[in-house]
């Protein structure tokens, strides 16, 4: 089968899916990875709500998460994919790994951004007399909006690589498209038009991150 | 800047701003009150590193008046930015009393720390201003904090950069601002909930000389105009001698010496205060046995030509050793050492006339012992 409209229907369906599974798992894992990279930072010692037991095993788990190798996770979590999808095919399928293994990385790159922020204007916001919440919403998360939305874009993109392992599984989105085509087929031109294409999108994101970033940033 | 700040303060008045006190009142209330506003009571700080303990404040006694502009000086890792911070609870103390404004903060609720730290702003050697806010995004930010309504607040802020002589700046993030107008911006931002005492770490210290004396002028006359309490804290005499009123100094984990500024210029009577006060000190050493003699002007002859008077009515040819006067508040303070001539009566005749010309003489002479 050579590159035609019918397989050009089938990427771009591919191309869709993979878009969809990128987008609502990074959106969902910022939706649980925010609140638990800000957590991760307030509760540590000499943050500004110091909980030493919470933090330690909020980082035990994120640590748990994280070692494990998302195609052994996505095997793994297949009963709770079922339990929440009712099936275990398919991109909708794929979000619930992909998003039980991204918020944890999420909250590692939002822990690094928030760390950055200067201590100095920490202080400064508790010296006029703002409450923890005031400071994470009004100080902390302000000034780490540049460095918040880089990480944005590394996470997005790293999803979108660990949605194109789900084709192992039936996924859809690309990477199915590449693996059943260009892998089991030996169908090159499609494995190479998945492939480019996944090059671009992963730019494409990287880059509006990037300009977004660079305009936020009022440091320089 | 001083018209600037008249005509705020008449507009303050008159547009209603909440709690805003105006020159008049504020200064009544600095010559009425006589309870200090910062009462420091046996207070000690200690750190533990490695399971060492290290004392960094010890039995630290300290009373600052309402309307003070109060120094606090020491040479770095003396523990005088630790006392400040102390000041507004950012360091809690390993024990001890600090009061604020009659309420002891050791006793306050999280909320009520919280309430009580608006009327004690600070102001930061690296300013700390927030990164990603316009300058009057910057002065809101304490009022947002306060709850104090949009309007209000933005009307306020205007007022404060035209205080601080940023008026043109309003809509600048920091990055585009120079040192000095960073600091100017703190300041606004600082006094932007009419604080009562505003605390300085260092505030100077990452600026040059010339703006260090704008930042400081404009400090003074907040003090003046406003009667807020100003606490400094700094490494540099040059400062103290600016602003201060009052001084403490700071030596190994204590205070050594409180007082006068004018006083501790004149008499320092500790080794630290000496050297801090005298930078040169050690030179002394080199002159004892050597006719010479130190002369300490306090302020009482300013613009007179002590010397040149002396030579010309004693007609005795001296030779200036070692000279280290300041001007504070533009009175001489400093000390002066003197070779005498080898005459012993004509020695005695010029010492003779320092004396009576009201100045401390101390003489070195090889006899004198």
């Amino acid at each position: 089968m050579m590159l035609n409209s019918s397989t050009g229907i089938m990427i771009a369906k591919g191309l869709l899916e993979t878009l969809y599974m990128t987008v609502s798992s990074t959106s969902a894992a910022y939706l649980i990875g925010l609140p638990l990279g800000i957590i991760l930072v307030v509760t540590a010692e000499g943050g500004i709500l110091p909980r030493p037991a919470l933090n330690k095993i909020l980082n035990i788990v994120v640590n748990l998460t994280r070692s494990v190798p998302f195609l052994i996770l996505l095997i793994a979590v297949l009963p709770i994919t079922r339990f929440i999808t009712g099936t275990t095919i398919g991109s909708t399928a794929t979000i619930v790994p992909l998003i039980i293994a991204a918020a944890p990385f999420v909250a590692r790159l939002v822990e690094s951004s928030i760390k950055e922020v200067d201590k100095g204007i920490i202080e400064a916001g508790l010296s006029m007399g703002a409450t923890p919440f005031e400071i994470i919403t009004k100080v902390m998360i302000p000034e780490a909006k540049p460095s918040l939305i880089v990480g944005g874009a590394i996470a997005t993109t790293t999803i979108l690589g660990y949605s194109a392992m789900a084709g192992i599984v039936g996924g859809g989105g690309l990477g199915d498209i590449a693996i059943r085509y260009g892998y089991y087929r030996y169908q090159n031109d499609i494995m190479i038009a998945t492939v480019v294409l996944l090059i671009v999108v992963v730019q494409v994101f990287q880059d509006i991150g990037m300009k977004i970033s660079l305009k936020q940033d009022k440091r320089r | 800047m001083n018209a600037a700040l008249c005509g705020i303060f008449l507009k303050c008045q008159y547009s209603g701003v909440k709690n805003f006190p105006p020159g008049k009142t504020a200064l009544k209330q600095t010559m009425n009150e006589t309870s200090p506003i910062i009462k420091i009571e046996h207070f000690h700080k200690a750190f533990s590193l490695n399971g060492e303990k290290i004392t960094v404040l010890d039995d630290i006694n300290l009373e600052i008046e309402q309307g003070d502009i109060f120094g606090i000086i020491g040479e770095s890792g003396a523990g005088k930015s630790t006392l400040v911070r102390c000041m507004n609870y950012l360091e809690k103390p390993t024990s001890g009393r600090i009061i604020v404004d009659g309420q002891d903060l050791s006793r306050l609720t999280e909320g009520q720390l919280r309430e009580a730290r608006r009327g004690i702003c600070m102001i930061f050697q690296q300013f700390n201003l927030l990164m990603q806010r316009t300058a009057e995004k910057n002065i809101l930010f304490p009022l947002e904090i306060a709850g104090v309504g949009k309007q209000e607040a933005k009307a306020r802020a205007k007022e404060l950069l035209e205080l601080v002589g940023l008026s043109d700046k309003a809509d600048n993030y920091p990055s585009q601002l120079s040192g000095g107008q960073k600091q100017r911006v703190a300041i606004a931002r600082a006094l932007a909930v009419n604080p009562k005492v505003i605390l300085c770490d260092e505030a100077t210290s990452a600026l040059d000389p010339a703006t260090t004396r704008s930042i400081l002028a404009l400090l003074k006359d907040i003090n003046r105009r406003l009667g807020i309490t100003i606490v400094v804290v700094t490494h540099e005499m040059s400062v103290i001698e600016e602003i201060c009123q009052h001084v403490a100094i700071i030596d190994k984990s204590k205070i050594v010496e409180v007082g006068k500024v004018q006083e501790i210029f004149a008499h320092p009577k500790t080794a630290a205060a000496q050297r801090l006060v005298y930078p040169d000190a050690k030179m002394r050493e080199r002159f004892i046995g050597k006719r010479c003699c130190r002369i300490v002007f306090d302020g009482s002859s300013s613009y007179a030509p002590t010397v040149a008077s002396m030579i010309l009515e004693c007609k005795a040819p001296v030779n200036i050793m070692f000279a280290d006067m300041k001007d504070i508040d533009g009175v001489a303070f400093g000390e002066l050492v003197l070779q005498l001539p080898e005459d012993k009566a004509l020695a005695s005749k010029v010492v003779g006339y320092f004396r009576t010309h009201n100045l401390f003489v101390e003489e070195w002479g090889d006899d004198a012992e």
